[in-house]
């Protein structure tokens, strides 16, 4: 008997008949040359999350960004002016990496008046002008002007920087996120300043750890020890049900509902919750951020868990009931390698004891991440023996059919473009 | 190391850590034996040393009181090896790391 209503077509998967029920197939996921079409055809053209605001408090704060999938290096700053903006990572010169310490293939950050080239000394201010020019004179009519960094489109919606590297975008960045997702405008993104940042370099294809994190199904399961034996005995005995899924363009949602720790029976709870005051789900003293948006908790659930949100191609926003967020960036690296970051970020503390129930939440994060991440190498491996070549996927798992459909249409959509301008050639 | 009220704690001071790094690091490179020692030890004096900690603002905690948050942190961070794993390491993680490279101070 299901806890949760379905949609009247009886599932999730059907209420979106285009999905299908039948088994799928993770060719995407296994294959080089599928990678280097995703490369073009996904990573050249959609909306990237890089970033918040926060993290460029000041005229000329910066930080670079290593992009492998869009075979580029990008730097993004805040102007004189107070915009955002991001440049292609490269002197115009003889194509030194422009911003970089020590290790060029490592990230950076800092503040800075303007951009110094390591090699001849070129200079470029905050808005990419080339402003200096070791011995112009030696130069043949060298029209500085025609020579400041390339641009790369650069967008920002609720402190969230994106970037794309189409030449046009196909849409505005407020388009491209469309109406479930903008659906999370007036949460207090921009209140959550105390912020934890994890990275993995993960030997799966990036997909592989979003369909992870995209189906809940295994939680009862994969993360049954790290609860009391009373309490995940109950989980297993229920097994996980979403009250709510909902697909929005290339764009995905799933809500759970929550549960109020601090009621249940003590044996239910491990000893460090109670004396932190806090676990998995957040501090158990939950901070008023004020009305939360329209966009938020569609099944009305109380208590409410949380709402992740997962924004194409490699982004997911994930909204805790309990007041805070987090959220996923998969970076791919090649076919079967990404690297992976996971960004808590909780409201400032205002006291030790509220920090340290943040610290609780943090590592119990870190914890359970360490779980789902083990799984990855061990399916990468067996999925690449090619032994089988297609899987079942059941109702709980609708969005990792979402996610590798809608990879297949950008390729295909990229595709026929390609052919259409080879034709027109 | 640590406020005077809990010199009884001293003996622990090594696990005084400033960042996740070191604090992961440490629990990795002990046994059960000594962790589960180390949270037999702080954990009937957390409430009471939470309390403390509490009577000073985050942002101007003198030093002794980084080291007993900081000895907090430690705590749970070992909790998770007695309380559920029975080892150090995350069962099945022999392949991965999840690397926390930024946190909040303190």
């Amino acid at each position: 008997m299901a806890r949760f209503p379905k949609p009247p077509e009886g599932s999730w998967t059907e209420h979106y008949p285009e999905l299908g029920t039948a088994p799928v197939s993770y060719e995407d996921s296994i294959s080089p040359e599928i990678y280097e079409l995703e490369r073009q055809a996904i990573f050249k053209r959609a909306w990237l999350n890089v970033g918040r605001t926060e993290q460029l408090p000041r005229k000329g704060s910066y930080f670079t960004k290593e992009m492998k999938a869009a075979n580029t290096s990008i730097i993004v700053v805040r102007t004189t002016a107070g915009a955002i903006k991001a440049f292609h990572n490269v002197c115009r010169h003889r194509g030194n990496k422009l911003v970089w310490n020590d290790m060029p293939a490592e990230e950076t950050k800092g503040v800075c008046r303007q951009f110094t080239c390591k090699y001849h000394a070129w200079r470029y201010d905050l808005d990419g002008n080339l402003t200096f020019v070791q011995q112009q004179d030696e130069f043949f009519d060298l029209d500085k002007d025609r020579y400041g960094l390339v641009e790369v489109n650069c967008e920002v919606w609720e402190g969230f920087i994106f970037v794309n590297f189409a030449k046009e975008p196909a849409q505005s960045l407020r388009d491209f996120l469309g109406p479930m997702v903008t659906g999370l405008e007036g949460y207090p993104f921009d209140k959550m300043t105390s912020r934890w940042v994890y990275r993995s370099e993960v030997n799966a294809n990036w997909k592989l750890y979003l369909d992870a994190f995209q189906e809940f199904y295994h939680a009862p399961v994969l993360h049954a020890n790290q609860s009391p034996t009373a309490y995940s005995k109950a989980a297993a005995q229920a097994g996980f049900e979403a009250p709510h899924y909902r697909l929005d363009g290339p764009h995905r949602l799933v809500s759970t509902s929550g549960v109020r720790a601090w009621e249940m029976a003590d044996e239910m709870r491990k000893p460090i919750e109670d004396i932190c005051q806090s676990g998995l789900f957040g501090p158990w003293d939950k901070p008023d951020l004020g009305p939360m948006p329209e966009g938020l908790n569609p099944a009305k659930c109380e208590p409410w868990g949380l709402d992740s949100f997962q924004l194409f191609p490699n982004f997911t926003i994930l909204v805790w009931g309990q007041g805070w967020y987090l959220t996923y960036h998969y970076w791919p690296t090649s076919h079967n390698t990404h690297i992976f970051e996971g960004t808590l970020y909780f409201p400032q503390p205002r006291t030790p004891r509220e920090r340290i129930a943040q610290e609780l939440a943090a590592q119990s994060f870190k914890e359970y991440g360490l779980q789902d991440a083990n799984t990855l190498e061990a399916t990468q491996s067996m999925v690449e023996s090619r032994v089988l070549d297609e899987f079942v996927l059941c109702d709980q798992e609708v969005l990792i059919r979402h996610l590798h459909k809608e990879t297949a249409a950008w390729i295909a959509r990229y595709r026929a473009s390609a052919d259409q301008r080879t034709v027109g050639v | 190391m640590l406020p005077t009220e809990f010199a009884d704690l001293e003996p622990f001071a090594d696990w005084c850590l400033g960042s996740e790094a070191d604090r992961y690091a440490k629990r990795l490179g002990s046994t059960m034996v000594a962790m589960q020692a180390f949270y037999d030890a702080i954990t009937p004096r957390a409430e009471e040393a939470i309390a403390y900690c509490d009577k000073f603002p985050l942002d101007d905690l003198p030093e002794d009181v980084l080291n007993l948050m900081h000895l907090i942190y430690s705590m749970i961070i070992v909790s998770f090896p007695v309380e559920c794993w029975k080892q150090p390491r995350v069962p099945d993680s022999g392949a991965t790391s999840l690397d926390c490279v930024v946190e909040p101070v303190p």
